[in-house]
């Protein structure tokens, strides 16, 4: 075989489509060449660069587990060019995949700690990743907290997988959607992410924080989890910027000296204080 | 030019403007862009036949424009521009100022949009003879003779953008070639796209352009853009007796019509 | 490899540049067009001009063009045909005429592109091209290559560096295993080399800033109002990007004509109002100080920073090509003061 060059992606046959919520779908891809698919690893936090050919790129974390080897998830909310091509496209379909790029959550070294995770929206699919990646490893890890919140219900993603943490008992699942946002019959809470936190109040004592969302969420949560004793060193978040190769060639990407797509997606809150506030 | 330099003084002094800019003397004796905001700048200020710039681009920045009420020095060609975006709903009454040489060289300040249109009734603009002259050899060629001078020059373009950059009219907040739902032009520099480009933008200017000729002399590779926006003004003046610039009310060609315009595909 | 030193003669070199042509070698070299001098193709070196401080355009074309086709796909209902470039296909090329200045851009670029994951484009593209430089023993107000750790006379980059003498003969340094080989072949062409003080023969560049006190005090010089001071003239346009020998950002796009797809790399630039901006509608970077910030802190700190390169070589290009006169040399030496 030839050499393949570092822009090319691999060939994904789209399995499933599944639909989270009003514009938002999610893709369960599998590797036309199995052989590919077997030698294809990475790790949570990982993102990849989506492509319908014709089309062009996208980028979106990777958000299945890593410890699911038989296919890659990614979920994505329609809203320009290669995001309509997308939706657009249906099972049998053939989209490109390029990656994984990034460095990821260091899970590793979080053996024996709480987790507490923090998002909003159509910012949990890269957590999800995490979760279902510790999940699969719960042994490995203390309580696990999840905290999600999104505008409406019909807003919240992974609907069958709420569902299905609420149930469990070695998880605390915590929803709520904004005020405003409740179906009659919900159950959850209704209240805005931060103030959701601070009344939830979780210990910050041998626990690592994750948080995810749109900026404003993330403004108004990050005091709550300092006020709750977290250190900047123990609070992760992951960054957005524009994206096109992926690998730190493009410049486009960097906060500072940082590429996002190089020392991120994963930063820690440490981190971001030494940068510039360019993102 | 100390009248200049005095009244930028007083503006600027009195609060009258926030910013005033207008041109001093580069490093290789050209001249640039100055932007005036304590009266002593004004001693950089210098105005003589190498201010070609075309400033009044300068309003289409937001960073300037939040600054407040602006002042500029402006030769005819900024005028010019400057009523152009007026008649296209870029800048209101009131918001500029303009400082122009009068034909004595003395300053004749233009408070208003009457003061901009009758400054320029008075002066005539004519295209560098020069350019006249290149345009005649071009229109003295078959089609494709001039299509094959076009597609040699545009073969050299970089798609830099300097020649929109660089032009007053171009201030749309997103240009044709920055959608992508649908690509009209393709994003890279290919000889096709380029021609594409350039003949999109010169329809687009077709009225509008005051013939600063900024354009041309932005290129980094040395394409004389210009002729192509300077040919469809003349071709403008020639069958609708309209030039760009002239009032503070909408005339352009593309953008009105007359009942007694000589097409009749709509009749 | 040590650099070793031969006499090239004026006829050799006509001789070299026919004899390379004959061998089916693409020569790029600059010749003068309506006054703008820049890189074409030549095959003999009498149409090469010798009348040029530096190229309007860089060098970089050769191993970075400012179009190029990554892939091609065919899509049918079933299935999804990818073809690779073919890089063997490239052609072989001698850039003939690049200035110190240039060739140390190619090392600039190399950073970026051959840095932790290897861009094969780019290795493919460098590696067949063979750089015959020519010091410059002139130079103007714009040149600023010895604050950068530069010089007329630099090496760096280059694989045989020639220095003209005032009769019109070359000292050539001989500097890389490629140019050794390139010697080697033609070695009746490259004679000895008597002792020749190179340094008469280089233009005089005077060294207008510390560029590592520059580095530091950049650095630490985000917040700094002297980015708007210095932006408002400009007009936020490509031309300096593209001109430059150093700058490497690009655009990917994909193309589409009915069923068959490319994806194309272009080049683009920071400058850009729209270079940042998020699908959401989001722009990190939404005013032109913001983005000439981040232009000279990319070259100026974050480079030095990551990958222990500059990202600039003075060759003066983006002042030469500014229609507004965003004049880096006057700009750095202004940020030395400023910071």
């Amino acid at each position: 075989m030839s050499k393949k060059s570092i822009y090319r992606p691999y060939l994904m046959r789209i399995e499933t489509v599944t639909e989270e919520a009003p514009l938002v779908k999610t893709l369960r891809l599998k590797f036309v060449n199995e052989e590919e698919g077997r030698a294809f690893t990475f790790h949570a936090g990982q993102f990849a660069e989506y492509c319908v050919f014709g089309e062009g790129e996208c980028t979106f974390c990777i958000a299945s587990s890593p410890t699911r080897k038989d296919y890659i998830e990614c979920t994505f909310r329609e809203t320009g060019k290669v995001t309509r091509a997308l939706s657009m496209c249906g099972p049998g379909d053939i989209i490109g995949f390029r990656g994984p790029y990034g460095n990821r959550f260091p899970l590793d070294d979080w053996k024996g700690k709480n987790l507490l995770f923090i998002t909003g929206g159509i910012a949990l699919p890269p957590l999800r990743s995490v979760i279902w990646n510790c999940l699969d490893r719960r042994d490995e890890f203390g309580d696990i907290t999840i905290l999600y919140g999104a505008r409406t219900v019909a807003d919240l993603v992974y609907k069958n997988e709420l569902n299905a943490w609420a149930a469990r008992s070695d998880i605390k699942l915590i929803l709520t959607v904004d005020p405003g946002g409740a179906t009659p019959d919900w159950k959850g809470k209704i209240d805005l992410v931060p103030t959701v936190l601070g009344q939830a109040a979780p210990s910050s004592v041998n626990t690592i924080a994750l948080l995810c969302g749109p900026p404003i969420m993330i403004k108004f949560t990050l005091p709550v989890l300092v006020q709750l004793g977290f250190a900047n060193e123990n609070i992760f978040t992951t960054l957005e910027n524009r994206m096109k190769c992926g690998c730190g060639k493009c410049g486009r990407c960097n906060v500072g000296p940082l590429f996002v797509c190089k020392d991120g997606p994963v930063f820690t809150l440490k981190q971001l204080k030494d940068l510039p506030q360019e993102y | 030019m100390d009248a200049f330099k005095k009244r930028v003084k007083e503006l600027l002094a009195e609060k009258s403007v926030n910013l005033v800019i207008g041109y001093e003397e580069a490093d290789d004796k050209s001249a640039r862009a100055l932007f005036m905001s304590a009266p002593g700048d004004a001693d950089r200020l210098i105005l003589d036949s190498r201010c070609v710039q075309n400033l009044a681009l300068y309003l289409k920045k937001k960073e300037i424009r939040k600054l407040g009420k602006i002042a500029i020095v402006a030769p005819l060609h900024v005028v010019r521009s400057v009523l152009q975006m007026a008649s296209e709903n870029q800048i209101k009454e009131k918001e500029v100022i303009l400082l122009s040489p009068a034909p004595d060289k003395t300053l004749q300040e233009l408070a208003d949009f009457k003061g901009m249109e009758g400054y320029v009734a008075q002066n005539p603009a004519a295209l560098p003879e020069k350019d006249l002259e290149t345009i005649r050899k071009l229109d003295a060629m078959t089609p494709s003779e001039r299509f094959a001078f076009w597609r040699k020059e545009f073969a050299k373009c970089i798609k830099c953008y300097a020649c929109r950059a660089a032009c007053p009219m171009c201030f749309c907040g997103r240009c044709q070639v920055e959608y992508n739902q649908p690509q009209i032009v393709t994003v890279e520099a290919t000889p096709l796209g380029n021609l594409e480009w350039h003949f999109m933008r010169a329809m687009h200017l077709a009225g509008r352009c005051v013939n600063c000729g900024e354009c041309g002399r932005s290129c980094p590779v040395g394409i004389p853009v210009h002729l192509l926006s300077f040919k469809t003004c003349l071709t403008v003046k020639e069958s609708f007796d309209a030039r760009a610039g002239m009032g503070a009310e909408m005339k352009s060609v593309m953008s009105n019509f007359r009942p007694e315009d000589k097409e009749n595909f709509i009749k | 490899m040590k650099i070793e030193t031969r006499l090239l003669k004026k006829g050799s070199l006509e001789k070299l540049v026919l004899d390379l042509h004959t061998a089916g070698k693409r020569i790029l070299a600059p010749i003068k067009n309506d006054g703008k001098a820049d890189f074409a193709e030549i095959t003999g070196l009498n149409q090469m001009t010798e009348d040029y401080i530096a190229t309007a355009r860089s060098a970089k074309s050769v191993v970075f063009p400012k179009a190029e086709t990554l892939f091609e796909a065919d899509v049918t209902r079933d299935n999804v045909a990818l073809t690779d470039r073919d890089l063997d296909k490239l052609p072989d090329t001698i850039l003939l005429g690049t200035r110190p200045c240039d060739a140390a851009g190619l090392e600039s670029l190399g950073s970026i592109f051959l840095w932790d994951t290897v861009d094969d484009v780019y290795a493919a593209r460098r590696k067949k091209a063979t750089l015959i430089s020519i010091s410059c023993n002139q130079c103007d107000a714009k040149c600023f290559c010895t604050s950068v750790n530069g010089g007329p006379g630099g090496t760096a980059g280059s694989d045989i560096l020639l220095t003209r003498m005032e009769n019109g003969d070359f000292l050539a340094e001989i500097i890389t295993e490629k140019g050794k080989a390139l010697a080697e072949q033609y070695a009746p062409l490259f004679e000895p080399a008597p002792e020749i003080n190179k340094e008469k023969h280089l233009a005089k560049v005077p060294v207008v800033f510390d560029v590592k006190e520059l580095v530091k005090k950049i650095q630490s010089g985000f917040d700094s109002p002297a980015w708007m001071q210095q932006s408002l003239r400009c007009i936020g346009c490509g031309a300096c990007a593209f001109v430059c020998p150093t700058c490497a950002c690009f655009d990917i796009q994909d193309i589409r004509k009915g069923k068959h797809a490319s994806r194309k790399r272009s080049w683009d630039s920071c400058g850009f109002s729209m270079f940042t901006l998020h699908a959401s509608g989001h722009n990190p970077r939404t005013t032109q100080d913001s983005r000439w910030r981040q232009r000279v802190m990319h070259k100026f700190a974050y480079m030095p920073e990551r990958q222990n390169t500059l990202g600039c070589t003075g060759c003066g290009r983006c002042g030469r090509s500014c229609s507004v006169d965003m004049n880096l040399k006057e700009h750095l030496i202004h940020l030395c003061k400023a910071l």
